[in-house]
């Protein structure tokens, strides 16, 4: 199990340096100096070409790239070239933002999925089904960004009720983590749906009712375990997906988190930043995969006698 | 001995499905008594399943309907029993043991658990230490060892799956069985050791069981009374003796045993016949075997033979008329 662990953690170690060589690469071709971004377009020649010499700007690529890495292994991720900050201290403020809106979306999104995917299958053929069915349907087919802007306009504008921006309090979260979660919310109605489905099918099934066990028993003892084990791994999935998300809907709820950190340093070629949000984003993203799949381990002893000494 | 403990009368199951509707039962009259051994014997889609999903009232929902027909179980009519009702016969005086023991045990839930459970829904009155010392003793009674009743599934043979299966089946000392092809998914050295076990625990217990099986050989081990169904319907019906000795056969049971039927010869398959069933959504006039019978008369493609029977020995043929 240790060994498990340590071995999917150092397997994140290339993946987080080739996501910071791929936006340190894109960030280089693209046009603009960063010595006169950070002195201001009308900054002497020699002070820029001074700075470039001190932020060894002009060594090669690859030097320059190693040299990033070396940094940013002792915790040293550079300094913001629009406010001469350093990176790690913006990007730390803003993470535990991210965090929470993230967090909030996928309980939003579990907690409301996958019972009401559990209640479609279990009524199948009913109105109840189709109702969900079709909500499912219209929820993964709004792009987010038009749900939180219609959101705005009704409850925001129209009735008054929740405030639009900022992150005050948990009224602030509402509309952001409502919208995040809606299309992870249809994708997990439909899948437990269908693993449910597919689960009162099994041969085990039947076996349980054949001892008389009623419906409850039936679902909550013998079915729900098993159908949740596909649905589990997606939730992980949907965990990166939500990541990338938040970064819209902070932009459309102008939400102080990673995701308009981000877009700021893209519009600023802010590239220290930008690498920093990125790569932080992918470090979450891997972490969260691997909790859920030790967390999967758990949940399935087929898999768990694998890794687990003694339960066999 | 003859005392009636099932007794099942014109049974008609359907199964409707979105293209067709599939007449799997057809008229379906059977005993049971105390303590006896029926086997059930037929080709591959005649009913036998079907047959036994009625009795135990667990046939798929809104797709299997039991037409017609009164299924007397004691002192119940089964087809009219509640749902609430049912649940309080099933795995405590009747129950079923599965075509596939490999997919019959849930995979999340510990084998001991899964004993644990029929006992734990037939007897409100024993403690929960009582219930497991109950799961351990009636895991050394179908050969495994208890302490490995913390384990899952997954972690067992097929051949140990399947004890498992029968003990979660035998737990609460049913009167009638229901073993569906016990062991045709095992290999052919266990499938004598499991049988060998059924045909123990049974003695022990008492109990009635219907046995559906392939195989003749088993048949003439450990039936009493032999069934062979075809197309839905039973069309011989006897004692083991009758069906396995006696000169008058249907000619389709004909068909099954090859030639001659020979008790000491054992673990006899059954044979192939030349033709396929009939289409269970649209069956033929007259005798359902008419078709592939090669004995059949112009009256068998028209009119459906009745039953005939002769000291407790029933075939459904024209060939055969009351004495
Ligand atoms: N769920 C179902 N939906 C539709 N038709 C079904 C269903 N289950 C069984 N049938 C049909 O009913 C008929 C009887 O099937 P049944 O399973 O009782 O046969 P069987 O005698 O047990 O065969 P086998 O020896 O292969 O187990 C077959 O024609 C089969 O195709
Ligand atoms: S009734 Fe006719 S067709 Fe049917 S089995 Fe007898 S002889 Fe053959
Ligand atoms: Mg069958």
């Amino acid at each position: 199990m240790f060994k498990y662990i340590s071995k999917r953690l150092l397997m994140m170690i290339p993946v987080l340096i080739g996501v910071a060589f791929i936006i340190f690469t894109i960030m280089d071709f693209t046009p603009g100096d960063p010595a006169r971004l950070i002195l201001g377009e009308y900054a002497a020649q020699e002070d820029i070409d001074a700075l470039r010499e001190e932020m060894g700007l002009n060594e090669n690529f690859f030097v320059r790239f190693g040299t990033y890495v070396k940094g940013a292994v002792t915790g040293d991720f550079g300094k913001s070239y629009r406010n001469n900050l350093p990176v790690s201290n913006e990007v730390g403020s803003r993470l535990p933002t991210t965090l929470k809106l993230t967090f909030l979306g996928m309980t939003l999104a579990v907690f409301i999925g996958i019972p009401i995917g559990v209640l479609s299958a279990v009524k199948q053929y009913t109105i109840i089904d189709n109702v969900t069915l079709i909500a499912a349907l219209l929820l993964t087919s709004i792009p987010g960004f038009w749900l939180g802007l219609m959101m705005i306009l009704f409850f925001s504008l129209r009735l008054d009720l929740l405030p639009a921006t900022g992150i005050d309090s948990m009224k602030h979260f509402i509309m952001p983590s409502i919208t995040l979660a809606a299309g992870t919310m249809a994708t997990l109605i439909r899948m437990t749906r269908s693993t449910m489905l597919e689960v009162i099918r099994q041969d085990y099934i039947r076996t349980a009712k054949a001892k008389g066990g009623n419906e409850k028993r039936i679902i909550f003892i013998h079915a729900l375990r098993n159908a949740l084990l596909p649905v589990i791994t997606l939730v992980g999935v949907n965990f990166g997906i939500l990541l990338g998300g938040a970064v819209v809907i902070e932009a459309v709820f102008a939400i102080p988190g990673l995701g308009t950190l981000m877009i700021g340093a893209v519009r600023a070629k802010d590239t220290p930043v930008l690498i920093a949000t990125v790569t932080c984003i992918a470090l979450i993203g891997g972490l969260i995969t691997l909790i859920v799949d030790i967390l999967y381990i758990f949940i399935d002893p087929r898999i768990k006698s694998q890794y687990v000494k003694g339960s066999r | 001995m003859s005392e009636k403990l099932l007794e099942i009368k014109d049974l008609h199951v359907v199964y409707e499905t979105d293209e067709a509707t599939v007449y799997a039962v057809n008229g379906l009259d059977l005993v049971v008594n105390k303590g006896e051994t029926l086997g059930l014997v037929g080709e591959t889609g005649a009913g036998k399943t079907t047959t036994a999903l009625s009795i135990m009232k667990l046939l798929p929902d809104r797709i299997g309907l039991i037409k017609n027909g009164r299924i007397q179980f004691e002192e119940h009519d089964i087809t009219k029993l509640s749902e609430a009702d049912m649940r309080l016969v099933r795995g405590n005086s009747m129950s079923m043991i599965f075509q596939d023991p490999m997919t019959s045990l849930n995979p999340v839930l510990t084998i001991g658990y899964q004993i644990y459970e029929v006992l734990e829904l037939h007897n409100n009155k024993m403690s929960k230490a009582q219930i497991s010392a109950k799961v351990d003793e009636i895991l050394k009674l179908v050969g495994l060892p208890p302490e490995r009743k913390n384990e899952y599934p997954h972690q067992f043979s097929g051949g140990m799956k399947q004890r498992v299966v029968i003990a979660i089946a035998l737990a609460c000392e049913p009167k009638l069985l229901l073993a569906d092809e016990p062991t045709t998914a095992l290999d052919v050295t266990i499938q004598a050791q499991v049988l060998e076990l059924m045909k123990g625990l049974k003695d022990k217990f008492n109990m009635a069981m219907i046995l559906i099986t392939h195989d003749l050989g088993v048949v003439a081990q450990t039936c009493d009374k032999v069934a062979i169904m075809y197309a839905g319907e039973i069309i011989e019906l006897g004692s083991v003796k009758d069906i396995f000795e006696s000169a008058d056969h249907h000619p389709y049971t004909v068909g099954l045993f090859g030639s001659i039927p020979d008790m000491t010869k054992k673990t006899r398959r059954l044979n192939p016949i030349e033709g396929l069933m009939p289409d269970p959504t649209n069956l033929p006039k007259g005798c359902v075997f008419h078709a592939r019978c090669p004995k059949c008369m112009e009256i068998c493609k028209t009119k459906k033979p009745q039953s005939v029977t002769k000291n407790d020995h029933m075939i459904r043929c024209h060939l055969f008329k009351y004495a």
